[in-house]
């Protein structure tokens, strides 16, 4: 299968993506500019992190009116499974791709760890290769991830299993104590309603091997290669 | 014309910059602040006389770009 990663202005992690995807998974992968409008036959795109535009005006405000996001929007709307990650999260959420908002972590603390993330749904193609309420380490490195959506939205996300990836602790209980950044209801992770689209605050692509403190992140584009062999099967 | 527009975090969405600044406040010896709300500020000059065309035309580009209405609230006031 091939990922095509796309690169905003101010991307950081984009490299990190295309390197787990291709030398660590195995598939093939590209790397794709903002202002193309060609996914270059991608069967997955993944946003990756960084602080697109310079995170001008809020995270993801800019980015979202990229040439590209045209195209991501159109394969995500024919069921094309979209990744977002950290800073392609907040894109995702800022072009209506997903539901709510970003605002700054509560304390002003920009958190840059290792955490436990508890794997909530397997029914997505970036968690089909983990085991329900898997704990995975994973890094963050982020001023603004603290999740925010309003009541009603928060209600239906959790209605409709919406809720993918909460902040947990290493035996997978999820407390106030284990929410990194004052995310309504430990919320690390979301899909939309048809499941294809998913985004996460914690960098998969950046533990992908055991010298970079865990391997735990490559399950989720695993899990990718997986749900789109199960389907052309 | 001219249009200013003020945007702020809606009452319901917790303020962290607004908490960490009325904090100091009180460590600046401002006992009396009881809570402070920060927002963003916007200048825009447009080629568009008519200042209720203007109005609109702002109100706009404040939906779509300048503030996000899933957290934030906004008001657009215009001048010559």
């Amino acid at each position: 299968m091939k990922f095509s990663v796309v690169v905003f202005p101010g991307s950081n992690s984009d490299y990190d993506a295309f390197y787990a995807a291709s030398a660590v998974i195995g598939e093939e992968a590209a790397l794709v500019w903002h202002k193309d409008t060609d996914l270059q036959g991608a069967d997955a795109v993944i946003l990756p992190g960084g602080f697109a535009h310079g995170d001008y005006l809020r995270t993801g405000a800019i980015a979202r009116f990229s040439p590209i996001m045209a195209s991501v929007k159109a394969f995500a709307d024919r069921g094309g499974p979209v990744l977002g990650i950290c800073n392609g999260f907040q894109v995702l959420l800022e072009a209506g791709m997903l539901p709510g908002a970003m605002v700054r972590n509560d304390r002003i603390k920009f958190v840059s760890r290792l955490v436990p993330v508890r794997v909530e749904q397997t029914d997505t193609p970036f968690t089909a290769a983990c085991a329900s309420r898997q704990v995975l380490h994973m890094p963050v490195a982020h001023g603004e991830g603290n999740y925010y959506a309003d009541p009603e939205t928060l209600a239906a996300l959790e209605e409709h299993r919406q809720v993918i990836f909460r902040y947990a602790g290493a035996a997978g209980e999820v407390t106030p104590a284990t929410n990194i950044n004052g995310s309504l209801n430990n919320i690390a992770g979301i899909c939309n309603r048809q499941r294809n689209v998913v985004g996460l605050m914690p960098h998969p692509e950046r533990a992908t091997e055991a010298q970079l403190g865990s391997a735990d992140g490559r399950v989720i584009l695993a899990s990718a290669v997986k749900a789109l062999a199960s389907l052309s099967r | 014309m001219r249009a200013r527009v003020y945007v702020t975090l809606k009452p319901s969405v917790f303020d962290p910059q607004g908490r960490v600044v009325a904090d100091a406040l009180v460590t600046l010896g401002y006992q009396d602040v009881q809570d402070v709300r920060q927002g963003k500020f916007f200048e825009v000059e447009l080629a568009e006389p008519d200042a209720a065309k203007a109005k609109a035309r702002v109100t706009e580009m404040a939906d779509k770009l300048l503030a996000n209405p899933v957290i934030e609230s906004y008001r657009v006031e215009v001048f010559e």
